[in-house]
């Protein structure tokens, strides 16, 4: 199929950024919409021009580096994927698609497409971690007894490949649902409890001081995210902000 | 607690408990309102009691001025800060494929009914308190002395068509702005997505017929005055 493509092009983080028109020809409806990018990059590079930055690593839709925002929608129209899973079969001959970074004022774009997530280790650095003695009489985790429920629950929030789609989906540039699935995966779990209180309220402060926007509720964040983290984590995250503030 | 208010996560709370109280609230000058149509002494005698009984004028009504004024001033203070949060849109953004028109444009809709409250105050609130703290005539009787005055003063406020017309609209944006206000109050308070599920049935209703019946009682009065 031939394609038109709109792409944020943008020299570096001090630069002014534009969209610019580029063709691409030929694409196979098999190939993934990064191997469409590997097309497009080497067209340019055998003309002479800089190739488009973006974000990538494992192309399997496990290492959320890949970041796009398609067409309107981060990751593109395909549901519970990331962009490397992302087909080209989703899209139709003739078809323009508008390619730009994921937009937060807390994620600056470095260059093109690449943004930096760096906010996110930040809050992660902030409380998203349990202290474990690792001195040699570690308890056996499996002698933990934890409830089914619990466990799948938890691990439900700990798929979240911190990609920071919900950031780019959200009108408000929240990242709520990042920072409730990763209190989530600790506070559903008997790991997690003896730094509950100090972790959703250092983790929460950091959010805050990046600069993310306020959940509104709108749920596009659960809609667009590529592995299905639930509105549920930010409802437990507010459970566990308030317990922990009247714990003081 | 002391920065639990300054945080995003206690603006939420603080945001949907206003919202509880305010449902809370137009639900009970609803009950009152509705009274209107079936039996005018009712309605009469219960707003005379609203009007009149100190709980209600010092207690209840300044934690309600509060509660309204708080949810405007907050709403309109998070969407500073949320359209802070993106400096430089998007060129094609498609919330319409994750998220409800109602959920993106809350500021819309509460501006609409701010103007619509603005509107109710000039109409009902002002004269109220002229009447009773201006002029210090807490009887609630009409001029002639023969009968209370609050239904034939709510008739009267329904015989002009523009006004009608207002209203109706108005409360269409307030339907809108329960359709997504009232779950995401539940939401933002917490409430886990099993027992959310049951009460956003009950949001949906809530939100369709309380609106609802306010227009019903609008057009009531304008075409049987």
């Amino acid at each position: 199929m031939n394609l038109t493509l709109k792409i944020w092009r943008q020299k570096d983080a001090q630069s002014k950024g534009k969209m610019v028109d580029y063709k691409v020809t030929e694409i196979s409806e098999h190939m993934s919409f990064l191997e469409m990018m590997d097309v497009l990059n080497e067209q340019l590079i055998n003309s002479g021009e800089e190739p488009v930055a973006f974000d990538h690593d494992c192309r399997e839709g496990i290492c959320g580096m890949c970041s796009m925002f398609i067409n309107g929608e981060a990751h593109g129209p395909d549901r519970g994927v990331t962009t490397c899973q992302l087909h080209m079969r989703m899209f139709k001959d003739g078809d323009t698609i508008t390619i730009e970074p994921f937009r937060a004022k807390a994620f600056p774009v470095l260059k093109d497409l690449v943004v930096d997530r760096g906010a996110f280790d930040r809050i992660q650095h902030a409380g998203g971690y349990i202290s474990v003695n690792t001195s040699g009489n570690t308890q056996d985790a499996n002698a933990i007894p934890i409830s089914k429920h619990a466990a799948d629950e938890a691990m439900d929030a700990a798929t979240c490949i911190g990609c920071g789609a919900c950031v780019a989906s959200c009108k408000n540039s929240s990242a709520m649902l990042f920072v409730g699935a990763k209190v989530s995966q600790y506070a559903l779990l008997p790991q997690g409890q003896v730094e509950a209180v100090d972790r959703v309220k250092n983790m929460v402060a950091q959010m805050d001081l990046e600069g993310f926007g306020n959940c509104t509720n709108t749920g596009a964040c659960e809609v667009e995210c590529p592995k299905g983290i639930s509105l549920e984590n930010i409802a437990r995250m507010n459970r566990e902000f308030l317990a922990a503030n009247i714990k003081g | 607690m002391s920065g639990f208010f300054k945080s995003s996560i206690g603006r939420k709370y603080a945001m949907a408990l206003s919202a509880l109280f305010l449902m809370f609230f137009l639900l009970q000058h609803f009950a009152i309102n509705v009274l209107s149509v079936f039996s005018p002494n009712a309605f009469n005698e219960a707003s005379h009691f609203m009007g009149t009984f100190w709980a209600v004028q010092y207690l209840l009504q300044p934690i309600l001025i509060f509660g309204v004024m708080y949810h405007f001033i907050m709403g309109f203070i998070l969407e500073f800060k949320n359209r802070q949060a993106r400096v430089v849109k998007y060129a094609k953004n498609n919330g319409a494929a994750n998220s409800s028109w109602m959920s993106r444009n809350m500021i819309y809709s509460g501006l609409a009914i701010l103007g619509f409250l603005v509107l109710h105050f000039i109409d009902f609130w002002l004269p109220e308190i002229n009447t009773k703290y201006i002029q210090g005539d807490m009887s609630g009787l009409l001029a002639d002395g023969e009968g209370f005055r609050y239904y034939e003063e709510l008739t009267h406020k329904f015989v002009n068509p523009i006004r009608v017309g207002a209203y109706v609209l108005a409360f269409v944006f307030l339907s809108l702005h329960l359709m997504h206000g009232f779950s995401s109050a539940f939401q933002s308070s917490g409430v886990s997505s099993m027992r959310k599920q049951k009460l956003q049935a009950f949001g949906k209703a809530y939100a369709i017929i309380i609106p609802l019946g306010f227009i019903f009682i609008a057009l009531f009065h304008h075409f049987n005055h």
